[in-house]
């Protein structure tokens, strides 16, 4: 139910933009307008959300350690796994959000007959999230060519890479392949494992799918027929970026899919999920260093608590101790 | 703790990395920039349309090459009825002579580097920017 | 419990596929050997925890305060504000799954709620749909779900269903650690007078007693005189066991269980038994008799009340240091809590062992040294003489129990403890120990009579790997670190794996320990006789 609705959305967003952009000729709202507010409500989303988070303290010291402690000179600790310096901090948070440190941990669990539990190693989950990350990154910085002029040596160098292998005309990008495989198979997965299936919701399939009808827009403009005019799409944008907008001639319905699609993923993204972007380098059970009792961390909202003190406790206690030849502090 | 000069300090760099078209074009001062391919052809007119040709030369070009380096099929039959040898360097580059003028204008522009040259003697002329 | 208890085989029927129904509305049926019965309100009020009252999870009506879901609301908000993990693990979860079967309640259960991802998002449910945008538009479409009665029922039942172990935690690519999900929720519960009983009448116990057991001044001076007076029985020497001490040098704190339960008993004959061999100028405290906490298990704030006695005594008694016994989610408290709650202590000294002079500044701050830590010094410096041959009647394997592995790190120290005290140990598999070890199935305050089914399947996948060693290597005692293992692991592996003791690692220490002046040691201190002693000699059965 979950995944048709969230299917019948992206749908509906393909048809608004085509209505919308093609057959009512709105090309300066879907051109001009929507890409800026959506872009505003990106930015200004990305920041409330931060800020917000980041108003509420992390009151106590909680990282997961998963390595050993420091402790024993003579004992050798886990730099990254459990890190004492903020230096190790940052190799342990590089290595969760550039390689997915903890995903690869990933097993599965199979109960056998006996009972009997194996755990199986599962990266695949590790493998897929990795590419569509890397590939949509990778994509992203592809994309600047339409972004800037002139275009920097990295944009150019990162396309001759992705174009290593010169297949077909224009050059098929490793990314555009991978990402759609990834994509699919982390649909696929969410599908088929009847776990995932339960616990999913509709903001897991929507954002999927809607990735996948970006993807497949934007194959649609480079590999098949329906080729863009680059040289107005760099216009339209380069018209945006400098507050000078306007829409040239030359751009199709198809390119307004693309970029009412992308506008809609931008919108929706500080409201949703996707803000996991943000929220990995403020978990506190990864960015904390493994060092609570060698350097005090300051809970800036604590309070006085009401304490049962000692000389409550003997008060209460003072006979049976003196019975039982207890030292006191009042006799 | 609050750790606000670390959010801070990580809002402000994904700002700035964020913004980068705005601020990069804002600095480099090309951000009205348009490529403007020279025409200067002896012929009034191309194979194809201007509009065809703008979207889709690299594919006819390569079905040139496939015409003639593995069918060795020498003649292209444009819309107009008009014949045409398939060569780039006799039909294209007879008229359109000013590769950097030309050619480069678009493709620096939109970072492409086609690989016609590997292979194509480039035409005698100063070039610079991206290969 | 004995007439509808069920064979290891029939519990082990477990299907990871959940329901065709949506999880949203399903509602819990609280079955008998699944739940904890409700704080009696005498304990709930000496505590002054709110609306305490008779109540109990079968009732149907659960006696709430009138406006019950205003309260649960502010709560939230209240912590919304204060903790950055809260807000944070509500908003950025992703449902990737790589949590799901990492759950022992799930493994042991199949209930796909026992899933961590689902188990929060009964919370997350909640929060979406008045805390957010999207559900307060779209509400169940944006997976929000309003707060009825049923699902609080839900959240009492599931959130008490989860032992805040965290290993879920280690697996989250963000780090999404379920036991601050499940602190959140269980404050929540109090707020509107919902407690368990395990919690609640421990929680009034230390505070009044010292101690969870609520044993009185001369009820703990009595145990531990009777330890002595066994000790000398045993080895034939007579130990100081110093009790509120002023001017000692170290202040020594274990979990009550060490003083009063068997087998933890044992390992506070180790403890003896170092104590005076190495000559460490200590002294127990009846005051600060307590080391665990089950606060923690309840409110941050019951936590900081209960904790408050340890760094009290330290200063009335004016010692340099604190050293702590084997205990789990006591050393969670103490490592990651205490300083900021109820420090600096800057009425302590750097930790400083004064047997080897080693300095340890990993806890210059706290000032408090785990036992692991201490010990494992004293050998890596032979400070003390040690016999593994003593303990070779004992086939050992080591559970890393949750709190000291993944919220610690203390890894490595215990094991080269029993690597110098037994000469036969063998890890359990790699996926089940370390920072991936699984709980004991009874942590967090849920370890009652009444749980026991939920606890022999939360148990289960920890039984489990015990079985794989026990097969594999003939294992016949699994050490561990923590009060609670050594309670509740006896009955979990009595029923899925006959034939595995459980102790301490100081109790191996004791065993092992070569002590001047001592008797030869027919048996060990549990009264197990030794490889050396011949077959046939009489053994006497000790506690």
């Amino acid at each position: 139910m979950t995944v048709i609705i969230s299917l019948l959305a992206a749908v509906t967003l393909i048809l608004i933009a085509i209505i919308g952009a093609g057959t009512l000729g709105l090309q300066y709202l879907f051109g001009i307008v929507i890409p800026y507010a959506t872009l505003a409500a990106f930015l200004f989303g990305i920041v409330y959300r931060v800020v917000k988070w980041a108003r509420s303290p992390v009151p106590f010291h909680i990282p997961t350690t998963c390595g050993q402690q420091k402790s024993h000179p003579w004992i050798k600790y886990s730099k990254l796994e459990s890190p004492f310096t903020a230096l190790e901090v940052t190799g342990r948070m590089a290595l969760e959000i550039l390689f997915f440190r903890s995903l690869f941990r990933n097993t599965k669990v199979d109960l056998k007959k006996g009972p009997k539990l194996v755990y199986g190693s599962e990266k695949y989950l590790w493998l897929a999230g990795l590419a569509f990350h890397w590939s949509f990154l990778i994509i992203l910085v592809r994309h600047l060519r339409f972004f800037v002029e002139p275009v920097p040596f990295f944009v150019a160098a990162l396309q001759t890479l992705d174009g290593f292998f010169q297949i077909w005309l224009p050059i098929i990008y490793i990314t555009d392949v991978v990402i759609l495989v990834a994509l699919l198979f982390l649909l696929f997965r969410r599908l088929y494992d009847p776990k995932l299936r339960y616990f999913s919701l509709a903001a897991d399939y929507f954002p999927l799918f809607l990735l996948l009808s970006i993807a497949v827009t934007g194959y649609l403009m480079r590999y098949t027929g329906a080729k863009a005019d680059l040289i107005a799409v760099k216009e339209l944008a380069m018209g945006l970026l400098s507050f000078r907008p306007t829409i040239p001639v030359g751009l199709d319905t198809i390119f307004f899919i693309h970029l009412f699609l992308v506008s809609v993923l931008i919108a929706y993204f500080p409201f949703s999920k996707l803000m996991h972007m943000a929220g990995v380098f403020m978990s506190p059970t990864r960015n904390l260093a493994n060092n609570s009792r060698a350097k005090r961390h300051v809970n800036p909202w604590d309070y006085d608590v009401k304490v049962h003190t000692y000389e409550e406790y003997e008060d209460e206690f003072r006979e049976v101790m003196k019975a039982a030849k207890m030292p006191l502090e009042k006799e | 703790m609050y750790d606000a000069g670390k959010v801070i300090t990580g809002i402000i760099v994904f700002l700035i990395l964020i913004t980068f078209p705005f601020w990069f074009n804002a600095a480099s001062g090309r951000a009205t920039y348009k490529p403007d391919p020279e025409i200067i052809t002896p012929d009034d007119q191309c194979v194809e349309t201007a509009e065809y040709m703008k979207r889709n030369h690299m594919d006819m070009l390569n079905q040139w090459r496939d015409q003639v380096v593995r069918e060795g099929q020498r003649t292209f039959v444009a819309p107009d009825g008009k014949t045409y040898e398939l060569s780039l360097s006799n039909t294209c580059m007879n008229c359109h002579s000013n590769k950097s003028e030309f050619c480069d204008a678009c493709h620096n522009y939109m970072a492409v580097s086609p690989f016609c040259w590997d292979c194509h003697i480039e035409p005698q002329e100063t070039t610079y920017g991206y290969k | 419990m004995a007439e509808d208890k069920k064979t290891p085989e029939e519990l082990a029927q477990i299907s990871y596929r959940p329901p065709g129904k949506t999880w949203m509305d399903s509602t819990v049926e609280f079955r008998k050997g699944t739940y904890n019965y409700g704080a009696v309100p005498a304990s709930a009020a000496y505590m002054n925890l709110p609306f305490p009252r008779k109540w109990q999870p079968t009732n149907e009506d659960w006696n709430l305060p009138e406006d019950w879901q205003k309260i649960i609301f502010e709560g939230m908000r209240e912590r919304l504000n204060r903790y950055r993990s809260f807000r944070v693990f509500m908003d950025i979860c992703v449902r990737c799954g790589a949590c799901a079967d990492k759950c022992h309640y799930f493994i042991g259960s199949g209930d796909p709620k026992n899933m961590p991802v689902l188990r929060a998002e009964l919370l997350r449910s909640v929060y979406r749909n008045d805390f957010t945008a999207f559900g307060k538009l779209l509400g169940r479409f944006a997976g929000g779900r309003k707060l009825t009665i049923d699902i609080l029922k839900e959240w009492f039942f599931y959130f008490y269903q989860c032992t805040e172990c965290r290993r879920c935690s280690v697996f989250c690519p963000y780090g999404i650690d379920t036991a601050e999900i499940t602190m959140m929720a269980r404050e929540l519960l109090n707020l509107v007078g919902i407690n368990i009983d395990w919690i609640a009448t421990p929680l009034a116990n230390c505070f009044r007693t010292g101690n969870h057991l609520g044993v009185q001044p001369h009820g703990f001076k009595d145990s531990i005189e009777f330890a002595v007076e066994e000790f000398e029985e045993l080895t034939g020497i007579k130990v100081e066991a110093p009790i509120n001490r002023k001017g000692a040098e170290v202040l020594f704190v274990a979990p009550s269980a060490d003083y009063f339960a068997s087998p933890h008993y044992y390992t506070l004959l180790g403890y003896l038994a170092l104590f005076h061999e190495i000559g460490l100028d200590y002294t127990w405290s009846s005051f600060a008799s307590e080391g665990g906490n089950f606060g923690l298990f309840h409110s941050a704030e019951v936590m900081k009340r209960l904790n408050a006695k340890i760094y009290m005594e330290s200063r009335r008694l004016g010692v340099k240091w604190i050293l702590g016994g084997e205990c789990g989610h006591m050393w969670r408290v103490l490592h990651q809590y205490m300083d900021t709650i109820n420090g600096p202590a800057n009425h302590l000294e750097v930790p400083v062992s004064p047997i080897t002079g080693t300095r340890f500044e990993n806890a210059k701050s706290t000032k408090m040294v785990h036992i692991a830590e201490f010990t494992s010094d004293l050998m890596r410096h032979n400070k003390i003489k040690l016999d593994p041959s003593r303990n070779d009647h004992w086939n050992v394997t080591f559970h890393d129990s949750c709190n000291p592995a993944r919220a610690m790190g203390l890894i490595e120290e215990p094991r080269y403890v029993i690597r110098n005290v037994c000469n036969h140990f063998h890890e359990m598999p790699e996926n089940t120990i370390k920072e991936q070890t699984f709980c004991c199935g009874s942590g967090s305050g849920i370890g009652t009579d009444e749980n026991l089914e939920m606890r022999l399947r939360g148990g289960l996948p920890r039984a489990n790997a015990c079985k794989y060693v026990h097969d594999k290597y003939g294992v016949n005692l699994l050490l561990c670190i923590c009060a609670i293992d050594k309670a509740t692991l006896p009955p979990l592996l009595e029923y899925w794996v006959p034939g595995i003791e459980v102790g301490g690692i100081h109790e191996m220490v004791g065993n092992a320990l070569i002590m001047k002046g001592e008797n030869e040691r027919a048996t060990d201190l549990r009264g197990t006789p030794t490889k050396k002693v011949e077959e046939g000699k009489e053994v006497t059965e000790d506690v």
